[in-house]
């Protein structure tokens, strides 16, 4: 197990230098240099000065040397023109004279708040219906539940998001209007009512997938072999249904589920904007909006990062949930 | 062994929970009839019907006379509502099994074995299922019996072991996980003991190093283990009678041998009632006392295994028999399937299900064999379900049916 871990950590690892690499050849080499220079020499900016900028950046070397200092600086800081840039430096925004990894670690709570609310309300909401509808099949409650699985999901965030605003904060008062969320550490309440309604949002739309999902796994689960062995041996319908078949129809489930959490992480950009949530989101669409290069480069490393970590540990579990994937 | 499985096969339909030890009665009986057949089976010498009267009438009875029997199907029916009808699976069957004797039911897919021994055990989903009849397990009625009483039966008292033990394992649990589980959910033992209980049944099911394989999952188990650890898992709360549906048919021969040997030991030491469903009319001749042949749902033949086997009444029998190659016979008699294909259960042929593929209709005349369902009329526990004549079933059985059979 360790040795798959080690293993599969050196891949995440190489993915990510890829990646860095592809973003930083395309924002930097295509477009980016002069941006940057004219966006940190300001509005009277000569020749002359310019080259001075484009020398203490850095911008006059070749791109792999560029790359490698943009990479070694994340282990080792580095100095950018006249800003100090402590390790790990992922570059520093001229736009918003803002150490871009300072930046993302002031936004990121807000994003992973959001994204550990809408999981967990999701993934309970929507596995358990879907479980109800797969153990009541072709009944009332079956119908009923997928009935709202494929309405709930049918709704984009952008409709769904003013909509329940005005129904549920303005009209009804029942829910405080969303806003970026305190620490969770100081104040859980304010948190959790901050992002009440856009969790109810998230796991609205996402839930119905995971319902749906369910309830055709475990109804194939259910007609397998071993299930009716299960009911031979006299076991109760719950350790048949929820110890047994349910494990039977997780690994699918996970698959989704790590899916979500690296989309989730990376920043919701429809879901911050639609609540003005300060989050990684909101942070991609302002910096694309400000053509701030190295903060775009920050946050598609963050988004790259999330993915591959949710990615890995869905490999983890499957593992944990399914024997036969444990093979040397 | 054959002495002591005489001795095991006594009736002795008492307190269920005890087992058998020794009884006298019949002993006698019981291994002339063992020894009958292994004569048979071996020689492939042909006795007509000889068997000792005694034996007869310890074998099975006529039916509706035995409500005493261990286990007891009285006309049961059952039926399934599709989207294309209703599907008659079973219709109108009647059998006995004794303790300590083994009742073989033979037939082609889909004539409803499989789908009575599910009955047996309540496994049928109740809302799609009619169920008629009545099966009687040591004076329980099980058909009516409520789900929750039923579980308790399962796997304590009645168990089953099925065809494909690499799909009827669960994968995510270890072997002996899923042994203790049975064990635990019927006796209450702690997980400790159940564990030991496990490796116990792994070793007497003969599975080398079970204090390590217990700890094994079903993968890494080949299909003869796979298959002895079902058969380990189903024993684990020594049943009283062990359904076994085609436990054979997806291993290999050596492998076979192996199992129904196990089955017959553990048979000698708990004196079991054992359901035996296969298709293999050779298994049927090694494991079997009593056979069942089915055809569309219904009883067409029955008798001890050596009445059915070489003296067999029914045209289905022959059919089965002669389609079976035998390997001391001459290579050149070829084999005579049976001509058609089985009957659509939601449409069942009228009158005898069997008289579209039988080619002894014009024998017996007239339009009988297509309007009146032939019964099985049982004598002794013997009886075929055909309208031919005693005589002409004698005549087209040693004129047209022997010869093939090499």
């Amino acid at each position: 197990m360790l040795r798959f871990l080690v293993r599969r950590l050196i891949g995440v690892v190489a993915i990510l230098l890829v990646v860095s690499g592809i973003t930083f050849y395309l924002f930097f080499a295509a477009s980016g240099a002069d941006d940057v220079v004219r966006l940190s020499c300001g509005r009277n900016c000569t020749p002359e000065m310019r080259e001075v900028v484009r020398q203490n950046l850095g911008l006059d070397k070749s791109l792999i040397e560029q790359f490698w200092i943009f990479i070694s600086g994340i282990f080792t800081g580095r100095t950018i023109g006249d800003k100090a840039c402590d390790a790990p430096c992922l570059g520093y925004s001229f736009a918003n004279n803002e150490n871009v990894f300072d930046k993302l670690a002031d936004r990121f709570p807000v994003t992973l708040s959001l994204a550990i609310g809408a999981i967990l309300l999701c993934t309970t909401i929507g596995i358990g219906m879907g479980v109800l509808a797969a153990l009541k099949r072709g009944k009332t409650t079956d119908k009923v539940t997928t009935g709202v699985a494929l309405l709930s999901g049918s709704a984009p965030i952008y409709v769904l998001g003013p909509l329940f605003i005005y129904v549920f904060v303005q009209q009804l008062g029942w829910l405080d209007r969303p806003t970026d969320p305190p620490s969770f550490f100081g104040d859980p309440g304010g948190w959790a009512s901050a992002l009440l309604l856009p969790w109810i949002c998230l796991m609205t739309i996402h839930m119905a997938m995971y319902c749906r999902l369910t309830r055709s796994t475990m109804v194939d689960v259910l007609s397998e072999d071993y299930v009716r062995t299960l009911k031979a041996k006299g076991l109760s319908g719950r350790s048949v249904y929820l110890k047994h078949a349910f494990r039977g129809a997780l690994s699918p489930i996970v698959t989704v589920l790590g899916v979500d959490i690296g989309v989730l992480m990376s920043g919701t950009i429809i879901t911050e904007s639609t609540f003005s949530l300060h989050g990684i989101g909101m942070l991609a669409v302002t910096s694309v909006v400000d053509s701030d290069l190295p903060m775009m480069m920050g946050v598609v490393m963050v988004a790259a990062t999330f993915t591959m970590l949710a990615n890995l540990a869905v490999d983890m579990a499957y593992a944990a949930i399914d024997p036969r994937v444990r093979l040397s | 062994m054959r002495l002591r499985r005489g001795a095991a096969t006594s009736p002795a339909p008492s307190e269920a929970s005890t087992k058998p030890t020794t009884a006298a009665t019949s002993t006698d009986a019981t291994v002339s009839d063992e020894q009958a057949r292994e004569q048979d089976m071996a020689a492939g010498t042909d006795t007509t019907d000889g068997t000792p009267s005694l034996v007869k009438q310890r074998d099975s009875s006529p039916s509706g006379d035995r409500p005493d029997a261990f286990l007891s199907v009285r006309d049961l029916q059952v039926h399934f509502s599709t989207e294309d009808g209703v599907v008659k699976a079973v219709d109108g069957l009647t059998f006995d099994v004794e303790k300590g004797r083994t009742l073989g039911i033979v037939g082609e897919s889909g004539s409803g074995k499989s789908v009575s021994s599910l009955t047996i055990l309540g496994l049928h989903n109740r809302e799609r299922t009619r169920i008629e009849g009545e099966i009687r397990f040591d004076g329980h009625e099980l058909v009516k019996m409520p789900e929750r009483k039923l579980r308790d039966l399962r796997g304590r008292r009645i168990s089953m072991i099925f065809q494909d033990p690499l799909t009827a394992l669960s994968p995510f649990y270890t072997v002996g996980e899923q042994i203790a589980e049975s064990y635990r959910r019927h006796t209450g033992a702690n997980r400790h003991d159940a564990h030991a209980r496990a490796i116990e049944m792994l070793d007497r099911v003969g599975i080398p190093n079970p204090k390590t394989r217990v700890n094994d999952y079903p993968h890494h188990f080949s299909g003869g283990m796979r298959q002895r650890a079902m058969i380990a898992m189903s024993l684990v709360c020594d049943p009283d009678l062990l359904i076994a549906d085609e436990p054979t048919t997806a291993l290999d021969v050596t492998v076979q041998a192996q199992i129904l040997d196990l089955l017959r030991d553990l048979q000698d030491e708990f004196g079991t009632a054992i359901l035996f469903i296969t298709h293999d009319l050779g298994v049927i001749a090694s494991m079997a006392h009593d056979v069942l042949v089915m055809y569309a749902g219904r009883s067409v033949e029955k008798g001890t295994v050596r009445e059915v086997l070489k003296n067999p009444r029914h045209p289905y029998t022959w059919g089965l028999l002669s389609s079976m190659p035998n390997l001391s016979g001459d290579v050149d008699i070829p084999l005579r399937p049976v001509r058609g294909t089985p009957p659509s259960l939601l449409a069942p042929p009228s009158g005898c299900p069997f008289h579209p593929r039988c080619d002894y209709v014009d024998t017996v005349g007239g339009d009988r064999c297509s309007t009146e369902r032939p019964p099985l009329a049982l004598v002794d526990g013997r009886g075929a379900a055909c309208h031919l004549s005693a005589e002409d079933k004698q005549r087209i059985f040693i004129d047209d049916v022997r010869p093939l059979l090499g």
